[in-house]
């Protein structure tokens, strides 16, 4: 089986988020930058596949040489090769139709995408990816077992749970309870070492066209400090939240 | 040329967030001078859309519909709005719709917009404002392809009544066979789940025992409330696992967050944040939650909860 999984640079999950150029940009100042979390739960079940049914692990990302060691940080953790699509990601589809082109070339059973990145919060490539390629698609992904070309796969929905079968071709959207976050590993210095010796392959982009553009970016106004009430006198808290805050 | 919305229902019964994107649907549709068609597919009272300003209802009844697949739904709607010549589509932010989106973009070969929270601030070029960096900023993006997908935030925008006659026709698109199939469903049938409630009553480790629940489902019953709690109350095993809202639980959305005995986490906030109003209440003035919090009272929650629950049924049988 050959799994492709799609890796996001994204910010560690407790920068600060600023933004540069008259708000259109994200401001890097200062920031580290990791592997998308949704796809690192994708990345460490891909493991598992690798380890435990002989398949063989490549990872992607669309972007440009700034992203790199984070695809390094995924071939330490144990990925076999590492593709990097030249072209800035500049929206979802257009990272579809990129990965389309690569998961062709490369003939892949098995897609991963984390269901969305935490920076954009697209939520789009996977299922874009699916469309694209037509392959079969399960989002929100909490369990994926393969066997032959047979998938059993839980999908987290509204209040509960589904479990579904389908095929391979497969596009699945992972995220959080896909693994243990026990199962969640750190790179090793032999990973480290070995993933210097791995190919980092980089391939030119196709032509392809973007659906949306990213106008500005704003950041929510400050919120106002609390509105104390004293606990005997909560007529006034019922007419706060009945006439000011028109929430009762 | 009208605005196509898919109205989510369960069992017959339309979700909440159908009401939500029918409005969204009706006030985009005045922008353009248009109406509104709606997608229905096996609801029992397709006719209830009207009062949200739907004017024609596409309605769908087909046992293959039955349980949800991305990809059926998908090329049903991308066939619906073929037929109507839609160029806006409008879907919410459900897992279903999340799920079906991205499917129906590429059908639609239209730029989809996710997590949108307003009616479009431009309409050439068609811009809307959305959420990103998991609610640390906002984004304005805007969709440049003729035919426009929009994901709406659920509890965003609001309901709506926008009193119109509903027009109902049946309607029957042809179903592509699938390649995912449903074995089982395994859900939680709360009386109001913490995804559909206006108002979340939740309690914390402060409440000190299961058996002191009572008043917290007392309370949420005078409010027409969810009940919910924090992540160490689920560990412990005071409250079932469903009802665990945070990072790493539910996220909630609610129009008032109420939280008892709850010191407020960094993880905690994160996921009750995108509520509209929170409420505190807790003896410790220096718990965080006070500093992500509209209102607070300082005090002990087993004297200050079944007094406010006394004051909210005096409210309650005067506003009646």
């Amino acid at each position: 089986m050959k799994i492709l999984v799609c890796i996001s640079h994204v910010p560690d999950t407790t920068s600060k988020i600023n933004f540069s150029e008259g708000d259109t940009k994200f401001d890097t100042n200062g920031v580290q930058f990791i592997i998308n979390p949704n796809d690192e739960y994708g990345l460490t079940r891909a493991m598992w596949f690798k380890e435990k049914q002989g398949a063989t692990v490549d990872v992607v990302n669309v972007g440009g040489p700034e992203t790199e060691p984070t695809l390094r940080k995924a071939l330490a953790l144990g990925a076999d090769g590492a593709i990097r699509v030249n072209t800035p990601a500049l929206d979802g589809f257009a990272v579809a139709e990129q990965l389309a082109k690569v998961v062709k070339d490369g003939a892949y059973d098995l897609v991963i995408a984390g269901r969305e990145s935490i920076d954009y919060n697209g939520g789009m490539v996977p299922g874009m990816l699916a469309g694209l390629t037509n392959a079969n698609f399960i989002n929100t992904c909490i369990s994926l077992d393969i066997d032959g070309t047979n998938v059993k796969a839980v999908r987290e929905i509204d209040g509960g749970k589904e479990t579904v079968n389908t095929t391979l071709p497969l596009v699945i959207g992972a995220q959080k309870g896909l693994v243990e976050e026990s199962d969640l590993r750190i790179p090793n210095m032999r990973g480290i070492m070995m993933a210097r010796k791995k190919p980092l392959t980089i391939v030119e982009p196709i032509e392809a066209s973007t659906e949306t553009v990213s106008v500005k970016f704003e950041k929510p106004t400050p919120k106002g400090a609390v509105t104390l009430v004293s606990p005997d006198n909560l007529d006034e808290l019922v007419n706060l939240l009945h006439t000011e805050a028109k929430v009762i | 040329m009208s605005v196509l919305v898919y109205t989510e229902s369960e069992q017959g019964k339309f979700k909440k967030v159908a009401f939500e994107v029918a409005s969204y649907a009706r006030a985009i549709a005045d922008q353009l001078g248009t109406s509104v068609t709606a997608v229905s597919i096996n609801a029992e009272d397709p006719s209830l859309l009207g009062t949200y300003g739907v004017t024609k209802v596409l309605n769908i009844k087909d046992s293959k519909l039955d349980t949800f697949n991305a990809k059926s739904y998908a090329h049903v709607i991308n066939q619906a709005a073929a037929e109507e010549g839609s160029k806006v589509v409008v879907v919410s932010s459900s897992a279903d719709s999340k799920y079906l989106a991205p499917l129906l973009a590429i059908e639609l070969k239209a730029g989809y917009a996710s997590n949108v929270v307003a009616l479009p601030t431009n309409l050439s070029p068609f811009t809307v404002k959305r959420t990103a960096f998991t609610n640390k900023a906002f984004n304005e993006t805007s969709i440049s392809t003729s035919t426009k997908l929009v994901g709406l935030s659920n509890n965003s925008f609001g309901i709506k009544e926008h009193i119109t006659e509903a027009e109902v026709t049946h309607y029957s698109p042809s179903i592509p066979d699938n390649g995912v199939h449903v074995e089982s469903v395994d859900k939680v049938t709360d009386k109001v789940t913490i995804a559909d409630a206006d108002i979340v009553v939740s309690g914390g480790r402060g409440l000190k025992g299961p058996e002191n629940w009572g008043m917290i489902e007392e309370l949420a019953d005078v409010l027409g409330a969810a009940t919910a709690c924090s992540k160490p109350v689920s560990d412990l095993g005071w409250r079932p696992h469903g009802e665990h809202v945070g990072q790493t639980g539910k996220p909630v959305a609610a129009n008032l967050y109420i939280a008892i005995g709850i010191s407020g986490a960094i993880q905690h906030l994160a996921g009750i944040n995108a509520s509209k109003v929170k409420l505190v209440i807790n003896t410790d003035p220096e718990a965080p939650f006070f500093k992500a919090a509209d209102y607070g009272v300082i005090g002990d929650a087993f004297e200050v909860v079944p007094a406010l629950i006394e004051k909210l049924k005096a409210f309650k049988a005067q506003n009646a």
